[in-house]
């Protein structure tokens, strides 16, 4: 790697300040889901929208993805359709199999 | 590599077809290491979705009622249960942890050597720290409540194998990242990245970007934490 001496510009460390303390305070709300014992739909929702929100941010600003140019940017996130297809895929052969299982329970084969 | 003044290309959408389009290089301005390191994680974020995904799959085809971790990875605390006390203290380290990488990060780019090797330390201490809360649930686990990988008392028998596979992964990934962190806080504070010594490993010489570098490996640790607290522990 090349050797490089000046200084470079950093940002302010009062984004780096504010995002540690966003990421406690979202921490303290999907704890919280857990705490208040919400059930289902709104279980799930919360939890995944506080994920994302946490997850959006450490890449976002912890990881510079936000400052990275949009070439980087596309290569890395692109790939991450996949993974959804992927849950996808395996959420339809999981009620199958659950499926077979619970014939399989109540018929005896 | 010559430097690239990025502020004379074009941005955004534009920028994208550029750089694709350019010979030599896509990545404009990201050392070789960086995009290395991108990639890995890229692949990384792969396996830990594997694990994920499966235990999806293995939750929503067994018949046998899922353990309920609320109560599984309860603390007691003066004779009251406290769910997911422990694990919702090792987010919190490891946010902070996170936290103070990435300011050791914004320090080393200043060339604030001294600020910069004190922030790796602490962030080495908090992995260690959350290595050790681990260790101490995992031991818990196996000698007083009995969860073993093909069985255990609360219910579905795939529990534990899912349990200490997505934790123990991710836990070696932590250590690893302690391991490092300790390496480089070293190499920091005796001026490695001022000096351009070289490396006992790699025999090259490095600079600030390196600390960036380790930083996103170590965010990625707080990134998959983030996903497992959510899939594993909340669901």
């Amino acid at each position: 790697m090349e050797q490089s001496n000046k200084k470079a510009t950093t940002h302010n460390i009062g984004i780096y300040l504010w995002i540690w303390g966003l990421l406690f305070v979202f921490s303290t709300f999907s704890y919280l889901v857990d705490w208040y014992d919400f059930q289902g739909l709104l279980r799930w929702s919360l939890i995944i929208f506080f994920m994302l929100i946490k997850a959006g941010l450490i890449m976002a600003i912890f990881m510079h993805l936000y400052w990275e140019r949009w070439a980087i940017v596309n290569v890395l996130l692109w790939p991450m359709t996949a993974i959804i297809v992927f849950v996808s895929i395996m959420t339809a052969e999981s009620q199958y199999t659950f499926f077979t299982r619970a014939l399989f329970f109540v018929m005896g084969g | 590599m010559s430097e690239i003044d990025l502020s004379k290309l074009p941005k955004g959408g534009k920028g994208f077809a550029h750089d694709f389009a350019a010979d030599q290089t896509i990545f404009k301005g990201v050392p070789w290491g960086k995009s290395m390191m991108w990639i890995f994680l890229l692949s990384d974020t792969f396996i830990f979705s594997c694990f994920l995904i499966s235990l999806m799959t293995a939750r929503a085809s067994t018949t046998a009622e899922w353990p309920y971790a609320s109560e599984v990875f309860g603390l007691e605390v003066f004779g009251t249960n406290v769910p997911l006390l422990l694990i919702a203290i090792m987010t919190f380290v490891l946010i902070t942890s996170s936290g103070t990488m990435a300011l050791a990060v914004k320090y080393g780019y200043e060339r604030n050597r001294k600020m910069c090797a004190w922030l790796i330390l602490a962030t080495a201490v908090g992995g260690l720290t959350f290595v050790g809360m681990q260790a101490f649930e995992w031991t818990k686990l196996i000698f007083h409540e009995g969860i073993r990988p093909w069985s255990n008392p609360f219910g579905a028998a795939q529990f534990g194998s899912f349990f200490f596979m997505i934790t123990g992964f991710h836990g070696t990934h932590v250590s690893i990242g302690v391991i490092f962190l300790f390496i480089f806080a070293r190499k920091t504070f005796r001026g490695d990245f001022d000096t351009g010594r070289r490396g006992y490993f790699t025999s090259m010489k490095s600079d600030y970007r390196a600390i960036e570098i380790l930083g996103l490996y170590w965010h990625f640790v707080d990134l998959v934490w983030v996903f497992i607290f959510a899939f594993f522990y909340l669901w």
